[in-house]
Parts: C-alpha cells; structure tokens; sequence
C-alpha cells in the first residue's frame, strides 16, 4: 500500500485540516469538526443545501460545498455514514430559517442516521425535508427502484436543488427540483480494480487484471456482470444501453452528461470515453447540451468510470447553467 | 439465591464490553472483509475505545445506567456508519429502562433487554432472516423472556440469553443476506458469518457472563 499519508486512522482527520487550509472560504462548525459549511452559510430566508456522506468520494461530499452549491455536509469516516449528530449539526449550520433540504444517498447507514438527525432537527424546530438518491441502475432491477444505491446523479441533484435555492425556491420548491432531478437521472459505473482503505491495508475486493466489472458501486459493491476487459467505446455501449433503456430516454430529449473517473483512472480515458458516449447518444437523437467529464465523485484509488446522464426540462437546465463556485464543480456565468 | 446487581457499582460492566470489542477488533474487521469492507472492528472499537476514555477520565466509574448511556451517546456522536445508530440505541435501551433505578434484577433486565430491541427496531428495518445483528438479538431477547416465565432465576435466563445469541449469530453463517451493504451481494454473501451479528453475540455473552459475575 503505498500512500501519501501519516496515521491510517486519522486520514479524514488529516485531510480535513489541508482542505481548510487550502480554502478560507470553507470552515468547520464550532464544536464538530466533521462538518463543513461555507463561510457565508447560512444565509438567512434563503433554503439551506446539506448533504453528506462517507469520506474516500472527493472531491463529493465536501468539494461541492461553494457558493449557489452545498451550504454545508457532514462528513463520515472512509465509506461509513456521518453519525446522526454531525448531519444535524448540518442541518442546523445552514439553517437560514426557510428550512432546509437535506439531499443525500440511499445506503443503510445514511438512512438511519438522517433518520435520527430529523427528530433531533424537529425538537429543535428546524424543518427538513429529503431526498434520497438512487440515480444507479445495476443496484436494483427497474420497478425496484427504491432499492437502488445514490452515486454521482447526487452531483446533479445538488447542483439544480441549490440553485433554486440561491434563486429563492421556497423549500417545496427546492425538493420538488432534487425529486425531479434524481428521478431523471440515471447511472452506472465499470470497475477496473479495487481500493484499499488506508486503516484496513488490504484491497476491498479484487477485479482480476484484464477483467472489468460492469455495474460497480461506489465502495466496490459487486456488478452485474464480470467480464474480460473492452476497448472503451464498447464499455460506452454497455453503460449507455444501460441508462438509456432503463428511463427510458428517447430521440428529442436534452440532457446533461456527467462522466466520473473513479480516482486512479486518467483524464485521457475519461474523455476517450466521452467521445464514444457522445456519440452513441447522438446516433440515438439525444442532444447532450451540459456536458461534464472529470474526477467528481471518486472511490479511493479505484480504477474505473461511471456515467451519470439527466433528461433535462427547461427549468432543470437553467438551474444546471446557473453560476456556482465549488472545489468540485465551477459554472461561470458567461461561456468564457 | 443470588437475585440482583448493586447498579450503582456495575460501571465496569460496560469496561468489559469495551474489552471485548477491542480485543476482537481485528477478528471483527476480517469477518467483515469477507462480504463487507472491513472496517467493522476498526470503527467498533474506535466508539468503544472513545467511551473507555470517557469513564476513566470520571473521578469514580458512573453506575450501570450511566455508563451505558455514556456508551450510547459516544457510539452516536462517536461512530456512524450504520453501527453508530444500531448499537446507540441498543445501549440507550438499557439506559433509559435502568435509570432511576438502584438495583438491577432479573425482571428489570427483562426490560430493558425488550427495550433495548424495540429501540434498535425503529431506526433499522431488519428481521431475523435477513442475516444483521438482529439475528443474534431477536433470538437472545426471547429466550431470556422466556426463561423467566418459565420461572428461571437471573443467572440461568442471562444463560439461555447468551445460548440463543450464540445459536442465531451462527445461523448467519447460512443466510443471504437481505439488508445492508452485504445485501449487494445476493448470494454472494452465504456462506461467511455477519460481522453485525458477531459482533452482537459477543457483546451479549460478555454482557451476561458479567452480570452472572455481580450477582449478589
């Protein structure tokens, strides 16, 4: 294991120290460090933005923190939820008094401890309402979809839901935009090999050289199928007839595109990858207009890819268009 | 006949417990790399250890009750993931039945054992079967319940406890799992014990053998 790192037990720790050295805009809560909000946060009448999640994702959960983004997240020790505490600390540090939207992913762990920050956040008198994400195909058959796990289409759900946010969407409103906005999206991920948590030492699972794993989770959640390893436009096939059977998205439909290295896979591939997804989605008479490829929600070390796409309506991408400034995701206003 | 426990001078109970999962951290983590990602022992025994440093720093060890909700908050602030809340609350179970109280007895513990379970239930969904910690709990709490009706004394139903516990977290061994990060796995995950119910049993036998052990 060979990794840029001090204690294995207080990476989340160390990491969190460097990040807010490195940005003066982002601040840990007083009184719990495992949640970063955005110095401006909160702002009052304006709907806050929290999310969080297990460490080992970034730039997610934190690096969407910014302005017209996230307000704050907890954060979690590596692929574990945040505790209940640190998702109602959340809640309360961007609490501007018009409630709050807390918009996160469907696994056990995040379920419960939500669960139990939403009675601590009603005894405070701090209204909060969710969503939950479960934007990945190959976690569950279609018509099971409350069963599928929440990946990268969160990114997509954060950025319209704050967005209408920052335009002041009342919280129904903010909901209604995350609801709509998970509910269109779709997304699978191919794994190319494992990730070892540092205060483990050994890998997590194992992917054989030369073999891919198509369906991966975001912790190496086992696929749907294993299989020896195909030139990139081929997993671009397979990843699209996945998303694009499975809404169904159709010839006419505007979407978004986001494409997600899985941390060791270089840039180069990604946008190898891209340009066969492009592609594929215009032979099928799909127009991507908010195109997104880079490192946006990452595993550890995990070679691989997902592919998130979002059937847009006028209003979704609008908010996809509106201006924000985050570590993980900057919109600017004009086309430069 | 040795009927009750001197709650106010139980505190180390909750030590022991602490004990237990620090010493079975590395078998808890490699029971949990089987179908899980590993971590089970290593966050375990991160809340654990925490509430230990807790109740050292206190001037003398709290009592029973005190102990276990200072264990509670800590797996609840402490940890996450989803053993924070499940055990946070099953140790808030004990607590709250406990409180008020100065001696613990083999109806009490009946008690708080059933509450301790219904706490547990309303924040996870699982049932017996779907191969979780509450495949080791379920069983424990009802062949304790039974026991008493049945007319058993303390020491003899925290025995029957600790037999159903050991009976139901080796049946786990067989399931599919049905909840929870193993459940990706599907079939995948029969075979290997769950590191929830592993861990569960051996909290409950420590647990049993010592209360069995402060019997006066």
């Amino acid at each position: 294991m060979n990794r840029v790192i001090n204690d294995p037990d207080q990476v989340v720790e160390d990491m969190l120290k460097g990040l807010l050295r490195a940005h003066p805009e982002l601040e840990a809560t007083i009184g719990n460090p495992r949640v970063i909000k955005h110095r401006d946060a909160p702002q009052a009448g304006k709907v806050g933005i929290v999310t969080g999640g297990g460490s080992g994702h970034e730039p997610a959960f934190l690096g969407y923190v910014g302005a017209n983004l996230v307000d704050a997240v907890a954060v979690g020790e590596i692929f574990s939820s945040p505790t209940a505490k640190s998702f109602f600390d959340a809640i309360k540090a961007a609490d501007g008094g018009a409630g709050v939207a807390c918009l996160y992913g469907n696994y056990a762990g995040d379920n419960m401890n939500v669960k139990m920050a939403l009675k601590m956040a009603e005894r405070a008198g701090i209204r909060v309402m969710t969503v939950v994400a479960n934007d990945d195909v190959a976690s569950a058959p279609k018509g099971d979809e409350a069963r599928r796990r929440g990946v990268a289409g969160e990114i997509l759900m954060w950025k319209t839901a704050a967005a209408c946010a920052a335009q002041g969407g009342t919280l129904e409103q903010v909901i209604d935009v995350a609801q709509r906005t998970i509910a269109q999206t779709r997304s699978i991920g191919i794994g190319l090999s494992s990730c070892t948590i540092p205060a483990v030492g050994k890998a997590n699972f194992h992917i054989e050289d030369g073999s891919m794993e198509v369906g991966i989770g975001h912790h190496g959640e086992p696929g749907i199928s294993v299989s020896a390893i195909t030139p990139a436009a081929t997993m671009a096939r397979t990843m699209v007839e996945a998303i694009v059977g499975d809404l169904p998205f159709g010839r006419g439909d505007r979407v978004a595109v986001l494409i997600s290295g899985l941390g060791a896979t270089p840039l180069m591939e990604q946008y190898i990858l891209y340009g066969s997804v492009a592609e594929l989605l215009a032979d099928a008479g799909i127009e991507v207009v908010v195109p997104l490829v880079g490192n946006f929600f990452t595993s550890l070390e995990m070679m691989g890819v997902t592919l998130s796409v979002l059937k847009l309506d006028d209003e979704l991408e609008s908010a996809m268009r509106y201006p924000c400034v985050a570590i993980g995701l900057t919109v600017s206003k004009e086309p430069l | 006949m040795k009927t009750e426990i001197e709650l106010g001078s139980a505190g180390a109970v909750v030590l022991d417990l602490i004990a237990t999962i620090n010493e079975n951290r590395a078998y808890l983590s490699e029971i949990d790399g089987a179908i899980g990602d590993g971590d089970h022992g290593i966050n375990m025994s991160k809340g654990f250890s925490q509430c230990r440093d807790a109740l050292l720093a206190q001037p003398t060890l709290p009592g029973l009750a005190e102990s276990f909700d200072a264990l509670a908050m800590t797996l609840l602030d402490g940890i996450g993931g989803s053993m924070g809340p499940l055990y946070g609350s099953v140790f808030m179970g004990f607590a709250e039945t406990l409180a008020g109280h100065q001696r613990l007895d083999a109806q009490l513990f009946g008690q708080a054992l059933a509450q301790a379970v219904a706490d547990v239930q309303s924040v996870g969904n699982a049932q017996v079967g779907d191969k979780t910690l509450m495949d080791t709990l379920i069983p424990a709490r009802d062949a304790y319940l039974a026991a008493l009706s049945q007319g058993e004394d303390f020491h003899t139903a925290l025995g029957g406890m600790v037999a159903a516990a050991e009976a139901g977290w080796q049946s786990t061994k067989a399931l599919q799992a049905r909840i929870g990060r193993a459940a990706r796995l599907g079939e995948r995950s029969i075979g290997v014990l769950d590191a929830g119910a592993t861990s569960c049993f051996l909290l409950l036998r420590t647990l049993g053998s010592s209360l069995q052990s402060r019997l006066v």
